[in-house]
């Protein structure tokens, strides 16, 4: 049919069913059982970054601080040995950061306050409930999309896979213990966004192989149509990972978190859409049957 | 022959990639560090002369300036300098007084013809710019509570008057519950309270005790308070932040009961807060008969004379205050509506009863810091801020009858001094607490950083993917390359125009945005050469190649878009900021990976006889 040639992909899908059950079951565990380390937009509390001319210790300052009467302060370098991230423990004031800012310039050291992040715990809260009502909207939204543009098991078959790739890196966030806050939920929300467009481009070609190609069996059509779109697949995940690295090495601190998010996601992204949703597919029996009516409806569009 | 374009389709795609270098142009012009100056009042007038003296100041201190326009409401005044930006402004506010609002400023230097087409550059998020960013919450359940008390006292006076006897009479949460000693002065009570307090709803519930009355606000009325509280927090924080001379300040509210304050290149946060926290207060006191009392100034000495003794003790302060507006009274005559709550009414109808003819004062009462300046030990200007309380008279009229909960102020020159006194009259008085939710500073130097980072990884970022496309599609990786650059054109011309803010995550979504957007030229180019492969003619590989790509990418690009949109809906601040550039960014892609990559395709290879397709 087409000169490519045809990889028989789903030869592996019972390798990769296992490989996907194996990061899903420890990415769950780790939820359930560690959670995730929420961020400050998501836990409420006070952080404060402070830049120096020369690099500072941190086990000093920690010092430095408790002895001024401050209860336990986390102290850490960020970015850089003369940036300084402080987060203060407890209940949330208002006044804390100016006390703490003042408390470092007490002895006459140049202290240059970059950033002071105060959020209220029921900010905290909100910014929660909406970023997992977000979550599940989006996926409702998607699936119901698909269902109209395509057919009820793409759909199920996307949203499985969009859902298998938040919950790994999610998962991903919370074995590495890596801080979770707005921005990378924004990046785990681009990771849907991102993934969808994967799977609905491995879908579309999927459907128009079960229209065009009478002879071959479900397994058959999905091996040509994930060896016809392997090219762009590995050529935009490419593209996707260079921008990410950049973001990555040159962003800065601050959106650190959300480059390996997005970078996480997109890496299982590239693999759901390959093998989640075609895996999927095949689990509920689809069958040039199920596009029938659709078929139809092209044909009326292809005459001239 | 396929693979042409008509005519118009070519202009079309001329006139919007000029469209876009156009929009896009403003940002390339640095703007200019500028000090702005505007007036405490709307009274004030910033003209000519007010700019003059502020210049020959800085002449004096040897800063260099040029372009000083006034327009009457302010003044702006470029500097060569952004070093000597916060010595202008010390400058400036040292010479002009406190009076004035001295704030710092960038100035747009975007090229008048380019102004003229409605072009302007990006704004910039709190995070590139530097800043202050508050969300406070107002306590609404207070306001109400307020209210609530004011109403008891009302309704046990009134029973009294009416011998209306009841046992207990209290507030319990937002109910108030009598108790009385028979079922006939429950009755009595009810209809006194049905006739004269409509806000308030007797409830009757089932197996509730016969004896006792329970009164709720209805949802109307509460609803009203709650709406007031918060538009007179609104107003009072406008106020109180004009004072903080930022030239860009944003007072918003938020949700049911919330204002968000955000206050671009502000760096002294205690100062901000100690400000929007502040108490502007109230007192309404009487003109004083002998010479006994106080003296005081009038804040707009326009018309009233210089100064008036009032009486040293308050009739009723701001607390009392509920609201105020300006209005017309039956001959078309400016005046200004005073409500005041239910204990406001009742010391203001005591005092005025007996006092009819004398004259009431209304004292404007502020926390204000100064700067004084001062030489120190090396012979150098210091500038420090002083605090201190001012007190004017914003209002003397006369009483021409016993006043109660609402009364009016007439007399006054015009419209413009009705609506001031209006205002300073709401803002003296905070109708409901506010809390400080959230803070976020962005020190200036970290939104430097954050702009350089920023700059540095788009631009690494694209560069490589660029290279990338040449590599893998040869000829038509040029083409893609120079949809690519076209889409972040157009994407700053849309941001631009849209009067959109760019924020660090909004940079991490015009970043993933370039690597998405080379999606669609790789889906297509990949369908290209799917059709060479199976042995399509040249033209015919490239107009399938075009055609069978599309629904792909349109049906990716909605879906994903979709999920820019709910991010946008869910996502605050900076969240915000990468969904509005993902947004816009796969639209643009559309345009450019599609139409624009088509155009140019088929204006170098559409339409003619080639051997070999170069991709």
């Amino acid at each position: 049919m087409t000169g490519l040639k045809v990889y028989n992909f789903m030869s592996f899908r019972k390798i990769a069913l296992v490989l996907s059950a194996i990061m899903l079951t420890v990415s769950s565990w780790s939820l359930f059982s560690h959670g995730l380390v929420l961020g400050l937009d998501f836990s409420g509390g006070t952080q404060i970054e402070v830049g120096y001319k020369q690099p500072v210790d941190v086990a000093e300052l920690r010092e430095k601080l408790e002895s001024a009467g401050f209860d336990s302060p986390v102290v850490v370098h960020f970015g850089a040995e003369t940036e300084v991230l402080i987060r203060m423990q407890g209940t949330p004031d208002e006044g804390l950061a100016d006390r703490v800012y003042s408390a470092l310039k007490s002895d006459g050291v140049e202290v240059e306050l970059r950033r002071v992040d105060f959020v209220g715990p029921q900010i905290g809260e909100e910014l929660r409930d909406d970023g997992g009502l977000g979550m599940l909207l989006a996926l409702a939204i998607v699936m119901l999309y698909v269902a109209i543009r395509f057919q009820f098991k793409f759909s199920v078959g996307a949203v499985l896979a969009l859902a298998h790739d938040v919950i790994i890196t999610l998962g991903v966030f919370s074995l590495s213990r890596l801080e979770f806050d707005l921005t990378v939920l924004a990046a785990v929300l681009a990771v849907v966004g991102y993934s969808l467009n994967d799977t609905i481009v491995v879908s579309d070609r999927i459907r128009e192989n079960f229209r065009k190609i009478r002879k071959a069996s479900p397994v058959e059509v999905i091996n040509e149509s994930l060896s016809q779109t392997l090219w762009r697949t590995i050529n935009t995940s490419a593209t996707t990972m260079l921008v990410l690295l950049a973001l990555f090495f040159f962003g800065g601190e601050l959106i650190h978190n959300f480059s390996i998010a997005l970078m996480v996601g997109v890496g299982i992204g590239t693999y759901s859409s390959i093998y989640v949703a075609a895996t999927v597919m095949l689990v509920m029996n689809i069958d040039r049957e199920d596009l029938l009516e659709a078929v139809e409806g092209e044909l009326v569009d292809d005459l001239p | 022959m396929p693979n042409t374009f008509p005519l118009w389709k070519n202009l079309l795609i001329l006139f919007i990639v000029t469209f876009g270098f156009v929009y896009a142009a403003p940002n390339l012009y640095p703007p200019d560090p500028a000090i702005q100056l505007s007036g405490q009042s709307g009274a004030m007038v910033i003209d000519e002369v007010v700019l003059q003296k502020a210049e020959q100041a800085l002449e004096e201190a040897g800063i260099e300036h040029f372009d000083g326009v006034a327009d009457g409401e302010s003044a702006l005044i470029r500097l060569r300098d952004i070093d000597l930006q916060l010595r202008a402004k010390d400058v400036i506010q040292a010479e002009m007084g406190g009076n004035y609002i001295v704030a710092l400023n960038l100035a747009p230097t975007t090229d008048q013809w380019l102004s003229n087409l409605g072009g302007k550059p990006m704004k910039l998020g709190l995070d590139l710019s530097g800043g202050v960013h508050f969300l406070l919450e107002v306590d609404l359940d207070s306001a109400l509570t307020t209210r609530l008390e004011g109403d008891l006292q009302d309704i046990k006076t009134a029973l009294r008057e009416d011998r209306i006897r009841y046992r207990t009479f209290e507030l319990k949460g937002h109910q108030i519950i009598g108790q009385f000693r028979d079922v006939e002065q429950v009755a009595a009570a009810t209809s006194l309270i049905r006739a004269n307090y409509r806000d308030l709803r007797p409830q009757s519930m089932p197996g509730q005790n016969p004896l006792s009355l329970v009164l709720k606000l209805s949802q109307i009325a509460s609803s009203e308070i709650e709406d007031n509280a918060i538009k007179q927090n609104l107003t009072s924080l406008r106020n109180r932040v004009n004072e903080l001379g930022v030239s860009e300040p944003l007072v918003s509210r938020q949700g049911k009961n919330r204002i968000v304050v955000e206050l671009p290149g502000v760096q002294d946060t205690a100062e901000a807060k100690r400000i929007i926290g502040k108490t502007a207060n109230l007192e309404f006191r009487l003109e004083s008969l002998s010479n006994s009392g106080e003296k005081f100034q009038f804040r707009d000495p326009r018309g009233q004379g210089p100064d008036a003794r009032l009486e040293n003790k308050a009739v009723i302060t701001g607390e009392n205050v509920t609201d105020a507006r300006a209005s017309y009274d039956e001959n078309g005559r400016p005046q200004v509506n005073i409500t005041l709550d239910a204990t406001g009414g009742w010391q203001m109808g005591y005092a005025t009863r007996d006092n009819i003819g004398r004259r009431l004062g209304v004292l404007f009462i502020e926390y204000k810091t100064k700067l004084e300046k001062s030489i120190d030990e090396n012979g150098e200007l210091v500038i420090t801020p002083v605090p201190f309380v001012e007190k004017n008279i914003i209002s003397l009229a006369t009483v021409q009858a016993q006043l109660g909960k609402s009364f009016r102020i007439t007399g006054l020159d015009g419209q413009r001094e009705s609506s001031e006194l209006a205002l300073l009259l709401r803002a003296g008085a905070l109708a409901a607490p506010m809390y400080i939710v959230e803070e976020r500073t962005i020190g200036p130097s970290l939104g430097a950083d954050n702009i350089r980072l920023g700059v540095k990884s788009v631009t690494l970022g694209m560069s490589m993917v660029l290279l990338f496309m040449l590599v893998i599609y040869r000829g038509f990786g040029v083409f893609a390359n120079v949809a690519l650059g076209m889409n972040l054109v157009l994407l700053v011309a849309f941001m631009s125009l849209m009067g959109a803010t760019l924020t660090l995550p909004g940079i991490a979504g015009i970043v993933l945005t370039v690597g998405m957007a080379v999606d669609a030229n790789v889906l297509i180019f990949s369908r290209i050469r799917e059709e060479l492969a199976s042995g399509s003619s040249i033209q015919g590989a490239i107009s399938s190649g075009y055609d069978r790509a599309f629904v792909s990418i349109l049906d990716a690009n909605i879906t994903t878009l979709i999920v820019a949109v709910i991010l946008f809906l869910i996502g605050t601040g900076p969240v915000k900021g990468f969904a509005v550039t993902l947004s816009i960014g796969i639209l643009t892609s559309m345009f450019t990976s599609i139409v624009l990559t088509r155009g140019m395709v088929n204006l170098t290879v559409g339409g003619r006889k080639i051997e070999k397709l170069w991709i």
